[in-house]
């Protein structure tokens, strides 16, 4: 399922399982991971960081359709696909709130709402030799929630880029997802790419910054996503003269 | 403080003092206000603003050492308060400006002073010296409203305003170019006075209708203007 360890100042949120586990986003996962991210906000203190990360050949395969496809009728398929899209949104809205700064290591293939859950994150860095990038849902026929587009209009600036991945379908590699500007680095290995990530997040946490600050001035980034998502923005926190 | 020269077509806005940091305090930012609010008294066609300062430092933002020497923690928040109110219509008065708007940062930039420099429509810096820097996450000072919509407006790339904002990353003019922040950087405060001089003179000859300029400029920033209270006006039809 998912640990949450706490290591020095660093948050290390770690989606579990065998070297074959996809991590699908279903709803006990999905209920792990949010209680996990509430877990480490109580904890939160200066200079705390969150990494989020997974074991294997697989970051997050997105929401689990195969538990979806098995209900008894196509109503009952898309209920549970819905019920999925909305425990979904408050793990968005969590990290997109969170007092603190988030890195994505992306160790693996990334793809639909797993792809999603990375790019919620402040840094993303995956890897260079191995995984890709991937909405399916154009693939799949299925349609994007509301505040996956918002989301991705909100992190990826490129309109062409947001025509690949979104409209195109395209499965995007490290190095690719670079220059698109979708993360911020790639490392050649696991190893390398989760050493690169506590290196970052300690060079982050060492800032010491005021979570409370920090989660507001990172919403007042994505205005939009906010706004569907339901989060205020522009609340007032007392600045320490 | 600051003085305002006409030179030719060129309104210049000079934050004074050599050895200043030229903290926006409630003074200086009256007094910029005044002058920019003289310089748009007396547009005409082909007026531009060029706007710089001496020294170190372009703007090291607010004062917050006028802030901290108030009675209490409340009444330095208040002070803190009265600066970013009071810096508001600078801003405004930069994006309404009915004249093309240059920024040379020949020194530091941080913070309110950053934010200064962008309220222009080109910044130039220096390659050599100085840096762009949001101190206020290092400082744990969230963002007054106006000012997240501002860098939103002028900085186009996501990671840059993550950079900048989130991140607090002092940019030199080199990256300051790369990421789009700047529109170019040059080797030495001379040279960075001669292209803002430069430029104001290509954009001068141009001879701008003013009132049209400012209408198009805003326009571009309708969320900015929206915060800061600017209408959009439906500028006269005369010339159609």
């Amino acid at each position: 399922m998912c640990t949450l360890e706490k290591r020095g100042n660093l948050f290390i949120l770690t989606l579990t399982g065998d070297s074959d586990d996809d991590h699908r986003l279903n709803p006990a996962l999905l209920a792990t991971i949010l209680s996990s991210l509430r877990e480490a906000k109580s904890q939160a203190t200066r200079g705390a960081v969150l990494i989020t990360t997974s074991q294997g050949k697989f970051f997050s395969n997105g929401f689990d359709l195969g538990w979806a496809q098995s209900a008894g009728s196509r109503p009952e398929s898309a209920k549970r696909l819905h019920q999925m899209v909305q425990s979904f949104q408050p793990i968005v809205a969590e990290l997109i709130s969170l007092p603190m700064p988030t890195i994505a290591v992306v160790q693996g293939h990334a793809a639909a709402a797993g792809f999603a859950l990375a790019l919620c994150h402040d840094y993303v860095l995956m890897r260079s030799d191995k995984g890709v990038l991937y909405m399916s849902e154009v693939d799949l026929g299925l349609p994007l929630p509301e505040y996956f587009g918002v989301l991705f209009r909100a992190k990826v600036g490129s309109v062409s880029a947001r025509r690949d991945v979104l409209l195109g379908g395209m499965k995007i590699r490290g190095a690719e997802a670079v220059r698109l500007g979708i993360v911020d680095g790639v490392h050649e290995g696991e190893e390398e790419v989760k050493e690169a990530g506590m290196r970052l997040g300690e060079e982050l946490g060492n800032r010491k910054w005021d979570g409370g600050v920090y989660g507001e001035m990172r919403k007042g980034l994505y205005p939009e996503l906010c706004g569907v998502l339901g989060l205020e923005v522009g609340k007032p926190v007392l600045p320490t003269l | 403080m600051c003085t305002l020269e006409k030179r030719g077509d060129f309104f210049i806005l000079t934050l004074t003092g050599e050895n200043d940091d030229h903290r926006l305090s409630p003074t200086l930012i009256a007094a910029v206000l005044s002058a920019l609010r003289e310089a748009r008294s007396q547009a005409t066609r082909g007026s531009v603003l060029i706007t710089t300062s001496q020294g170190k430092f372009f703007s090291n933002g607010f004062d917050l050492g006028w802030a901290r020497s108030a009675a209490t923690p409340s009444d330095a928040f208040l002070r803190l308060h009265q600066m970013v109110e009071s810096f508001r219509p600078i801003v405004a008065e930069l994006i309404s400006l009915p004249m093309p708007t240059v920024a040379v940062v020949q020194g530091h930039a941080a913070a309110a002073g950053f934010g200064l420099a962008l309220s222009h429509d080109y910044v130039f810096m220096r390659s050599d010296r100085g840096v762009l820097y949001m101190s206020e996450v290092d400082l744990g000072l969230p963002f007054p409203d106006y000012f997240s919509v501002l860098f939103r407006a002028k900085l186009g790339s996501i990671a840059a305003r993550r950079d900048v904002l989130l991140r607090g990353t002092k940019v030199r003019g080199a990256e300051a170019v790369k990421l789009g922040i700047v529109d170019g950087a040059y080797d030495g405060e001379e040279k960075v006075k001669g292209a803002g001089m430069q430029l104001a003179e290509k954009l001068a000859s141009r001879k701008w209708n003013g009132e049209i300029y400012k209408e198009i400029r805003k326009s571009l920033y309708p969320e900015l203007c929206a915060i800061l209270g600017l209408e959009v006006d439906k500028p006269a039809l005369s010339k159609l």
